[in-house]
């Protein structure tokens, strides 16, 4: 088993509760920064090789060091918990087991950058762990991490918890900026970017829960010593919300660097393919990163073990590899239809564009169309191909990541098993449940 | 003052400037079509994604090209930048699917749409879209809403653009009608119906590059194309009162602000000369009004005959089995 900095306590009853949180050396990092000044604490995180946990692994302590600090304006922290990315469950899980992490965390990085209040963005659906967090963080306001003075220091910190509405666009940081202020949670034209003119058009850093709560082990640990750990330009350790079609689906904290055939295959994590069955497909980290077939996932195309990390993942570009992206790790066995899935997707995708910009507005609910008509059975060759175009005009032209979400699935899964595509099209008898998949999703819409 | 480089004609431009304003002082051959950015309204712009080019050079400092193209309208220029618009393929074919996007679910009632002739959309397709859609799903289509007594909103031909969304926040008062749902169903809508009530509401007409706001008064009355532009001025206290009046024979029929080359307006006017004052004696008359797009608005006095160079009869080719 591998090193554990962020579930170290998980098992602990009542690690949710502050008093015990100090036992099991809590808050002793938010001392030792506190001996620091905030500049070092940013080197710190630079020094670890810390990079985004959200999806796009910008390194963390570069984006700190862009916030704006000469204009004399208010700074903002604000942390991203809208976490809603298909197959993505692992901040959830931070948040619900050990709310103090991440307020922890919170209070060092507002301290490295400035900022004197600061807020968790958290999804609208995750209600009952906003009244866990809201706990916490009135625990920690009594002991005084919080609010005026913390520690004697002279250093003041409001923190707030807000939630969302359940928009996945609202985890762009842009959108989540906006919704924030209370608008309608459309992403923002770049530049500015928030490290420049965020949050009430002043400087703000939006950072994603797992990367604020490992900046606690950071500085518990030392970033040189943190930067040990991982493979690469991959440091330190990676919660990966594994699921889908293997014996023991569950959140692992990894160190980066293992081998994808070891996560699935080992029986300290996903325990190999549910059934005896064979492995057919991973989409590796989250549903918008491209969707790998068994023999590039655990090998690249040169050959070599792929490993869990930012670059052996994306190693051959999008033409072979994919993205270590949020690390929500989907496994799908041999009964998988890859068509069929990437209908769900596309559907997902279609429901949560925000309509602001026209690639995504209209591509998304296009491909959608398209995806349903092949399930239905009355798609043709022409279909595959179109799809192929659509995803083309969309990648790369919208404002917001989102548009480039949509089209990778599509482009991976048409490049990857266009076979499946064609056969499906030409023999829809062939898939008779189909039917009965759809029955399935009306059902649903109508309860 | 950076020095910036369109499709291989170089210009300096004040600090600040975008890519599409840079373009513009060129000149036509190298400026990329617009349908959200609106010279005068503030942050409008960077959402239909028809401006978009490709930047080749960053700048002098960091002479790396930019991967994705960008929004022309929303980026600024930078010393020593090189832009490809009219001369990258990926660009122009990048376009077409934008185009091909914006008429997807656009019903194509021109020949009952009375923006039929000045629609910024019409030019657009026609200029950078394909000649045939590869849509064949049934188009969205929504159910009206009424504005008040002069606006008539068709939400089906709605581009989504923001502009009049732009021009309540920033000309009137107070914003009363917004953008509801999201996705493929978002729609311009007010909420409470006939609920936008204030002196320079008509201007969302102007701004509109489709034919999803129209003017009542002057709704099924003529085809743009047979009515005669003259420019006119009067005295008003609210507006600069400078006006185009639209004539058919004697009768003014509609009356909207003044618009350049680009199809902006010039100054925004107020409802009382565009929608009450519809009389010749209201007027001081200054003469035809100048129309020196290619537009079919043909009352004959073009400034110049523009040379359709953006398109080539040659480069057309001929209908390819898919």
């Amino acid at each position: 088993m591998s090193k554990k900095l962020l579930t170290e306590h998980f098992g602990v009853q009542g690690i949710d509760q502050l008093p015990v949180y100090k036992q099991h050396g809590g808050y002793s990092a938010l001392e030792k920064a506190f001996k620091k000044t905030p500049d070092e604490i940013v080197q710190e995180v630079i020094a670890s090789g810390l990079r985004g946990r959200g999806g796009a692994g910008f390194p963390t302590g570069k984006k700190w060091s862009f916030i704006d600090k000469k204009s004399g304006k208010p700074r903002y922290l604000v942390c991203n918990a809208d976490e809603s990315e298909p197959g993505t469950f692992k901040d959830r899980y931070l948040m619900e087991v050990n709310p103090h992490l991440l307020i922890e965390g919170m209070i060092i990085s507002s301290f490295a950058l400035g900022a004197n209040l600061s807020f968790i963005y958290i999804r609208g659906e995750l209600l009952y762990v906003y009244h866990i967090l809201e706990k916490a963080i009135a625990e920690a306001y009594e002991a005084g991490y919080l609010g005026k003075n913390i520690l004697g220091t002279g250093y003041d910190l409001e923190l707030y918890c807000h939630t969302g509405g359940g928009a996945y666009i609202c985890g762009e940081e842009t959108a989540l900026i906006e919704s924030l202020e209370g608008k309608r949670g459309n992403p923002r034209i770049k530049p500015p970017f928030p490290a420049i003119s965020g949050l009430y058009n002043n400087p703000t850093v939006v950072n994603n829960v797992e990367s604020i709560a490992t900046v606690v082990p950071i500085i518990n640990m030392g970033g040189e010593e943190y930067a040990k750990i991982g493979i690469g330009n991959s440091k330190g350790t990676k919660l990966i919300s594994a699921c889908g079609h293997i014996k023991k689906p569950g959140i692992y904290e990894i160190e980066l660097g293992l081998p994808v055939e070891e996560f699935i295959y080992s029986d300290s994590y996903c325990g190999g393919i549910r059934g005896g069955r064979k492995l057919k497909a991973v989409v590796a980290g989250g549903s918008s990163v491209p969707i790998l077939p068994a023999e590039l996932i655990l090998k690249t195309e040169k050959g070599e073990p792929r490993l869990m990390s930012y670059e052996s993942l994306a190693e051959g570009g999008f033409a072979s590899g994919t993205m270590l992206g949020s690390g929500g790790f989907i496994v799908m066995d041999e009964t998988t239809s890859i068509v069929k899935n990437l209908f769900n997707f596309t559907r997902f995708y279609h429901h949560e564009s925000c309509g602001q910009c026209s690639p995504c507005r209209e591509g998304t609910a296009w491909m959608e169309k398209i995806l349903h008509r092949i399930l239905h059975g009355h798609g043709t060759l022409k279909d595959v191909d179109l799809l192929w175009t659509l995803q083309k005009n969309i990648d790369g032209k919208t404002i917001c990541p989102l548009g480039d979400a949509a089209a990778w699935p599509v482009a991976s899964a048409i490049r990857h098993f266009r076979a499946e595509f064609e056969d499906f099209v030409e023999h829809p008898e062939k898939y008779q449940d189909v039917k009965h998949y759809f029955n399935q999703i009306e059902d649903k819409q109508l309860a | 003052m950076p020095k910036v480089t369109i499709d291989g004609k170089t210009i300096e431009v004040p600090q600040g400037t975008t890519i599409l304003q840079a373009a513009r002082m060129i000149g036509e051959e190298v400026t990329p079509p617009a349908m959200c950015y609106y010279t005068s309204l503030k942050t409008s712009g960077g959402y239909c994604r028809t401006c978009i080019v490709k930047v080749s050079k960053m700048s002098e400092a960091n002479p790396n090209p930019i991967p994705k193209p960008v929004a022309s309208c929303r980026t600024n220029c930078e010393e020593g930048m090189e832009v490809m618009n009219y001369t990258s393929p990926e660009i122009i074919e990048a376009r077409k699917g934008v185009v091909e996007f914006l008429l997807a679910n656009h019903p194509l009632d021109c020949p009952i749409c009375d923006q039929a002739g000045e629609c910024h959309l019409q030019d657009l397709s026609y200029e950078h879209g394909s000649d045939d859609t590869r849509y064949e799903f049934e188009r969205r289509k929504f159910k009206k809403i009424d504005l008040g007594p002069f606006i008539q909103l068709h939400m089906t031909r709605c581009i989504l653009c923001y502009r009049c969304v732009k021009v309540a926040d920033q000309l009137t008062d107070h914003r009363v009608h917004g953008v509801l749902n999201r996705g493929e169903v978002s729609e311009i809508s007010t909420y409470i119906t006939t609920a936008i009530d204030n002196d320079f509401s008509g201007n969302m007409i102007d701004v509109c590059p489709v034919g999803a706001l129209t003017d009542k008064t002057f709704r099924f009355k003529s085809r743009v194309w047979f009515t005669n532009p003259v420019s006119a001025h009067r005295d008003c206290e609210k507006c600069c009162g400078k006006v185009t009046l639209w004539y058919k024979g004697d009768d003014v029929l509609r009356v909207t602000a003044r618009k350049d080359k680009w199809g902006e307006a010039e100054e925004f006017i107020c409802n009382d000369c565009r929608f009450e004052k519809k009389q010749t004696l209201d007027w001081t008359i200054e003469g035809p009004a100048k129309i020196s797009r290619h537009s079919v608005i043909s009352a004959n006095h073009y400034e110049k005959m523009v040379e359709p160079s953006l398109f080539k009869l040659n480069d057309i080719k001929p209908f390819e089995d898919q």
